[in-house]
């Protein structure tokens, strides 16, 4: 089945960016006009004020706020840090030109604001997205860390020179790059009726060769580990936009559990962030019951393992009850297994027989 | 067999001299220079002129190379003091323990010793006689040439000459050869005319060492401290021996009147109290005092309370002005504080503590506080480790004041006694009497203080001047980064911001 193409996301977004840091800079501009010295107000971003929203099912941002103002000393140097990278961000934003987390630390010394170290440079830019409350991606910055995509999903580019160009997912068997370009593409006509999401590399080739994108009508999204933001928010848009339901697939541990919750939940960091979750995806696998159901090869937890269990069945994320018990399972096994352990049955046996039996059971 | 002899005052030094600080070539002759330059700035101190001391120590003969190290000098001082009536001449230079410093006055010399010994050292290492010209200022120049009879301390005049004062020159030039070690005595030496130039601030001192080079002190005040008084000794301060020459030579008659006559701060009313206190009738001649009523008269002396201590009138401390005014133009310091203490005394010695502290400028960078000692304007250099300013130093907690080690900080400490209380012969470093430590230590104190309220302010302002700097380097940027986002065409005016951050005007401070 053919989907319509969705309403021209991409492009509102960006809109929407610029004109909020426009009103970002034009609010500081009154201040001084007035004889004022500059200041926002910005949620707290302090532990004790992120809190995990059930509404929203993800971590929010509290109500208390911290006032910061060119008047404190001790704030003047990192508040004309904040409206320089506004600045730099309006810039990349408008000139449709994109950048990396290191740019943006290298820029800053062309303006003589120069940032003390990355850390500090990440920080503002941090900043900048808890007051702007859109995420740096959305501000054309990029982390280093790639991800990849595999599938029959015509997009539309909108980065400068490839304006209009469309492009089908599946033209490169290795799969494309969830890069700046791609982020940016709006999504024109897919006949997919599922994502599959996965933590490794190796299976997501293994995945493209044995043709899982046809067999189950599925685009296959490469998470290389920790989902970086700009694949979050793609698969967010996956499911938002494609109405696509999303299934992640990882490692039988602790922190492949956890890979496919920050997909779903997202993370304390992002508190101050919205649409980087998919709460309705669902985390199909390996699970701890699978190692027993399927008799997989697994390997001892070690103890580092059960102290992120214990920790994991405390947090609000977890509350749900196919996540109590699975934790609870590892525990009682005291095992993990690798999503490659299906290979003791052959190469193929986690496509054949695996996929579909889980897909229909989480259905 | 034994035998045994008698040897003069003179031969003892010969055979001791390394108590008079003539121990080895460099020694000597950074002794030399030291007793005849202090003998020079007395000399001139007495005429209450400011001094014009000239000194040069040339390499004698065919210069023996250098890298000999050792050799002997000529040394020549003149000075633009009183000048030595020609009568006396040969006994100032030609006889150990003759002197004109015998009295209860603060003077830089006390023993009458340091000039002739370095004459005795010249003649018994080079075989020379010394040569002086004296002028008191009157018609006449009086030379000698001289040499000293060691066995039987006393003069042996070779020459004399009497010349024509033609331009009334006055005052006095010692010229003699020894052997010394310039090259190794060298850095103290300098340093040693350096600190006399901070202590003697109305001296031109000029100094040209033996391969030619010129070194000149400038005075910069005509100015000099007040001229000691000539005083009695005080009653805690005598010993026996003291009593028993007073009681043979007095023209009293009777006790009170003696007390009156020979001893310092005493009038009727405290005569007649400690008399009374000892158990001593008021009227006996004192010539009739038996050796055991001196002993006992002496021991009550010591505990007798109802004495004044004694007044300060027979020291010349250098004062406040003429301290800093030396510090100034030797160091150049950012910072000076100086202080002179009350006049106190120990054992009957009446004594003034002057201390002074400098930072920065030519404040020289030991990684440690810089100590110039002073005892009666002279510059004591060595063993300063054994010095009670020193270890007072030591035991302060710095951090209080500020002061870190890296810093360029001076601290210096003069003494002005009758009787400073050395350790050794040597005049090296003065010794832990806890009147005079306390006395060192708070002087110590109060110009530490005001250092650091000094380092305080600048520190505040240094903070402020940063402050400021921070603002006017950032506000700038935000206006500018905020007029670009918003797309407007004129930045905001900040200057009112800038200026309403300052905390003070500037200039001000």
């Amino acid at each position: 089945m053919r989907k319509e193409k969705s309403k021209s996301s991409a492009a509102e977004r960006k809109k929407e960016v610029l004109t909020n840091l426009i009103d970002f800079g034009a609010n500081l501009y009154d201040q001084m006009e007035e004889g004022e010295f500059p200041w926002i107000k910005m949620p707290s971003r302090s532990i004790d004020n992120i809190f995990y929203s059930p509404e929203f099912r993800q971590y929010i941002l509290g109500e208390r706020a911290v006032r910061r103002s060119a008047r404190n000393i001790r704030h003047i140097r990192p508040f004309s840090q904040l409206v320089w990278t506004a600045y730099f961000a309006h810039e990349l934003v408008h000139n449709r030109k994109t950048s990396t987390l290191r740019d943006v630390y290298y820029s800053a010394q062309a303006y003589e604001i120069p940032f003390k170290d990355q850390q500090e440079s990440n920080s503002i830019i941090t900043d900048l997205e808890t007051v702007a409350k859109f995420s740096r991606e959305d501000f054309n910055v990029f982390p280093e860390e790639r991800s990849a995509v595999f599938g029959d999903l015509t997009i539309e580019y909108t980065v400068p020179g490839y304006e209009g160009k469309q492009y089908n997912l599946m033209s490169h068997p290795d799969g494309v790059m969830i890069g700046p370009a791609l982020t940016s593409a709006e999504f024109a006509e897919t006949s997919a009726d599922l994502v599959i999401a996965i933590e490794k590399g190796g299976l997501f080739t293994r995945f493209i060769e044995e043709q899982v994108h046809k067999k189950f009508n599925a685009l296959l999204v490469l998470t290389a580990g920790q989902a970086p933001r700009a694949t979050r928010h793609f698969i967010n848009r996956l499911n938002k936009e494609l109405k696509l339901p999303v299934h992640i697939f990882t490692d039988g541990d602790p922190w492949g559990m956890h890979i496919a919750m920050v997909i779903i939940s997202g993370s304390a960091n992002a508190a101050h962030l919205r649409d980087l979750t998919t709460p309705d995806a669902k985390w199909s696998g390996v699970w701890a019951t699978d190692i027993v159901g399927y008799k997989l090869p697994s390997e001892p937890l070690t103890d580092v393992d059960v102290k992120r269990l214990h920790e994991l069945q405390r947090d609000p994320r977890y509350k749900g009850e196919l996540w109590q018990r699975e934790v609870k399972k590892f525990l009682s096994i005291r095992k993990k297994a690798e999503q490659e352990a299906f290979s003791r049955y052959g190469l193929t046996y986690i496509v054949d027989e695996y996929l579909p039996a889980k897909l229909e059971e989480m259905a | 067999m034994v035998t045994f002899e008698e040897i003069s005052p003179a031969d003892f030094f010969y055979r001791n001299r390394d108590i008079a600080g003539f121990t080895n070539p460099a020694r000597a002759i950074f002794s030399s220079i030291r007793e005849l330059v202090e003998n020079a700035l007395d000399a001139s101190d007495q005429m209450r002129v400011p001094s014009d001391v000239y000194v040069r120590l040339s390499l004698d003969g065919d210069a023996t190379s250098e890298a000999e190290r050792g050799g002997v000098y000529k040394l020549r001082i003149e000075d633009n003091g009183t000048g030595i009536p020609a009568r006396h001449i040969p006994s100032a230079f030609g006889q150990v323990l003759f002197g004109s410093k015998y009295t209860l006055k603060q003077a830089r010399g006390t023993f009458g010793l340091g000039g002739t010994m370095a004459i005795l050292y010249g003649q018994i290492t080079t075989h020379k006689p010394a040569h002086i010209a004296s002028s008191t200022g009157a018609s006449r120049i009086y030379r000698y040439t001289l040499m000293i009879d060691i066995r039987r301390n006393r003069p042996v005049v070779l020459d004399r000459k009497i010349q024509v004062n033609k331009e009334r020159w006055r005052g006095t030039m010692v010229e003699f050869w020894l052997e010394g070690d310039y090259f190794r005595a060298m850095p103290k030496i300098l340093e040693y005319l350096k600190q006399t130039a901070v202590v003697t601030p109305y001296a031109n001192i000029t100094f040209v060492d033996p391969k030619g080079r010129l070194y000149k002190f400038n005075r910069v005040t005509s100015k000099m401290p007040r001229a000691p008084k000539e005083t009695l000794p005080h009653p805690y301060g005598v010993d026996v021996e003291t009593i028993r020459r007073l009681v043979q030579t007095t023209k009293s008659r009777n006790m009170l009147d003696f007390m009156k006559t020979n001893f310092h701060r005493i009038g009727n009313k405290v005569s007649r109290n400690f008399l009374k206190f000892a158990g001593i009738d008021e009227n006996i001649n004192p010539r009739k005092l038996q050796p055991e009523e001196i002993v006992k008269f002496v021991r009550k002396l010591k505990k007798f309370e109802g004495f004044l201590p004694p007044n300060a009138s027979c020291l010349a401390p250098l004062g406040a002005e003429l301290l800093k005014a030396g510090i100034l133009k030797e160091l150049e310091p950012d910072f000076i504080a100086v202080c002179q203490r009350k006049p106190s005394t120990y054992s009957g010695h009446p004594f003034i503590v002057e201390t002074a502290i400098a930072y920065g400028g030519n404040v020289p960078k030991k990684g440690d506080i810089v100590l110039y000692r002073f005892a009666n304007r002279i510059p004591l250099l060595y063993d300063e480790a054994s010095d009670v300013s020193w270890r007072i130093i030591k035991a302060i907690n710095w951090r209080r004041y500020k002061v870190t080690p890296e810093m360029p900080v001076a601290i210096l400490v003069h003494l002005c006694s009758t009787k400073v209380p050395y350790k050794t012969v040597g005049k090296e470093f003065i010794a832990d009497r806890p009147e005079v430590k306390n006395e060192v230590l708070n002087g110590i104190r109060e110009v530490a203080r005001q250092l650091k309220r000094f380092l305080s302010k600048r520190e505040y302002t240094e903070k402020e001047r940063k402050r400021l700097a921070t603002f006017s380097k950032y506000l700038p940027k935000i206006a500018r980064f905020s007029t670009e986002l918003s797309g407007k065409e004129k930045e905001p005016d900040i200057r009112k911001l800038l200026w309403s951050v300052r905390k003070f005007e500037e200039g001000k401070e």
